[in-house]
């Protein structure tokens, strides 16, 4: 290994994953809080890791001053509250420095979703510019997957096929809050009602409550506690602005990088190869967001699974499926598995991944899988995030 | 078929916020702005302070013809609160001047509108100080 931070061992590779812990995810949660759900999810974290609560100095993400004072924790190191692969980020970001040991991670999410006669409030656009639209999440990726179906020619079946996939995925796994309700055809998907063409109802994500927390730890003190530590082989995100402010135009560029923003997420797909040395080729199950079907095909092209304009024919041919080539989004993800609220089920994209390389998984494990690649985000929010999981310490 | 109608009572009212005070007096009158760079001569919207290709502080308010084409667009059937009547359309046109603005489209039926469709500006006012700019098909390329 040379001298070139690139390409020599990134200080990722000094961090592990020791635990992981879903509560319950239900559709409503009723008479649990958003800190009810985070202290369970913190013990259960723990636990799995086999380590103290006490011995936790950091918290990062979703309710980290409340759980310092009422865990009894400070003090412990000052942290952040990103939400999703960021809040782990951060997390790996407090061990390489050697500002943390222990550092946990947390989201949750309930009681945000009260009215049935309208879109959840989170989804609503509120800038000036677009307020008065009738916007909502469905809306903006629906203006990105149109653009992607007239220059490449990708069809609602493709579509279809991709959340059908995600659904039944699902619709086995006993956690699930759709566990149960299918199983799905492409068809089942294209003759439930339209929402936001071309995207009908069951091409779009779920909402649901309910928490999660992750334990990290250097990569050395994991190999000694109570799980097969997994390592995160490398991480980056990758950034258009403000979402839901702006028209969310796939040719919307910035003069760093020649990426539009319908590929949001290439620039840091190459950063996480240059960090891990591997490429598609080496990873084994694909744990992507789900917000909407089509952001699978897209994922697929921006981060290099296949050429552009190629993802269309890539979920046609059974890649993405069970025994596929790259099975992806195996819990059910948020069209099937949960959707609590703003960080919640973008963690959980990377508790699945490490459920599949633990070899865990009670439903759609992946023989063998070695190799992980989470995602977060999508177009129409103008960013993505990834991390690239694996069971060697590189 | 039916056409599409502006959505107008009981939709959310923008707040004008400091930097396009001059795109919402324009809509008033009656003019679509932009700002258009005098360093290089780029389009920049919405507005804002820097030019987004050269990063010159120069930007100087100008009037867009108001016509331009559909570069995408979603119709949407399950509304994002009641005030919105089903179906709506959404859509990113981008101006001949060279920008793309988030508005939705009128005056056709949803399956008539495709990539590239021609359409020019129409006005509707929703409160004394917010007239929104929708998109209509251009007469001039019927």
């Amino acid at each position: 290994m040379g001298a070139d931070r690139n390409r020599g061992p990134h200080p990722y590779h000094e961090v592990a994953i020791a635990g992981i812990y879903n509560t319950r995810q239900a559709r409503r949660l009723p008479g649990e809080t958003m800190h009810s759900l985070l202290v369970e999810a913190v013990f259960g974290a723990c636990a799995d890791a086999g380590v103290d609560v006490g011995s936790i100095d950091a918290l990062v993400g979703q309710g980290p001053a409340e759980l310092t004072y009422d865990l009894g924790l400070g003090p412990v190191t000052r942290a952040f509250s990103n939400l999703g692969i960021p809040a782990i980020r951060d997390a790996a970001h407090l061990i390489t420095t050697g500002e943390a040991t222990t550092v946990v991670v947390t989201a949750a999410g309930v009681g945000m979703l009260l009215d049935d006669g309208a879109t959840a409030p989170w989804t609503r656009p509120t800038n000036e510019l677009v307020v008065a639209y009738g916007l909502f999440t469905a809306a903006e990726f629906a203006l990105m997957a149109r653009r992607h179906m007239i220059t490449h020619g990708t069809t609602p079946e493709q579509l279809a096929t991709v959340a059908a996939t995600i659904r039944n995925n699902g619709h086995v796994h006993p956690g699930a809050v759709y566990s149960g309700r299918g199983p799905f055809t492409a068809s089942d998907i294209l003759a439930s009602p339209m929402i936001a063409d071309p995207f009908h109802l069951l091409d779009c994500s779920t909402t649901s409550e309910g928490g999660c927390a992750m334990v990290l730890t250097r990569a050395d003190r994991a190999a000694d506690l109570a799980q097969r530590p997994v390592h995160i082989l490398g991480s980056a995100s990758d950034s258009f602005g403000a979402a839901y402010s702006q028209a969310p135009s796939w040719d919307l560029r910035g003069s760093g990088d020649d990426v539009p923003a319908g590929y949001v997420g290439r620039r840091a797909a190459q950063t996480v190869w240059r960090q891990s040395g591997l490429g598609p080729d080496d990873v084994d199950v694909c744990e992507f967001y789900d917000p909407f079907s089509f952001e699978i095909i897209r994922q697929l092209e921006a981060f290099g699974f296949c050429g552009e304009g190629e993802g269309g024919q890539l979920v046609m041919d059974g890649a993405i499926g069970p025994g596929g080539r790259w099975p992806i989004t195996t819990d059910g993800g948020t069209m099937s598995f949960s959707h609590a609220g703003i960080s919640t089920q973008q963690i959980q994209r990377v508790i699945r991944g490490v459920e599949q390389l633990r070899g865990a998984c009670s439903t759609m494990q992946v023989a063998g899988a070695e190799v992980a690649l989470c995602s977060n985000g999508g177009s129409g929010a103008l960013f993505n995030d990834l991390m690239l999981l694996g069971v060697e310490r590189p | 078929m039916s056409r599409l109608e502006p959505r107008l009572l009981g939709i959310p009212v923008p707040r004008i916020g400091p930097e396009s005070v001059p795109y919402w007096e324009g809509t008033r009158l009656g003019e679509l702005r932009f700002q258009r760079c005098d360093a290089c001569g780029a389009a920049n919207f919405g507005p804002g302070l820097v030019c987004r290709k050269c990063r010159s502080r120069d930007l100087t308010w100008t009037r867009s013809a108001g016509r331009g084409e559909v570069f995408s667009w979603t119709v949407i059937w399950r509304p994002q609160t009641p005030a919105f009547e089903v179906p709506y359309a959404p859509a990113i046109v981008r101006l001949d001047e060279g920008y793309d603005l988030l508005t939705a489209l009128v005056g056709l039926d949803h399956a008539e509108i495709s990539d590239g469709l021609r359409v020019c500006v129409e006005f509707h006012e929703i409160s004394p100080e917010i007239t929104l700019p929708f998109f209509a098909p251009d007469p001039e390329h019927r």
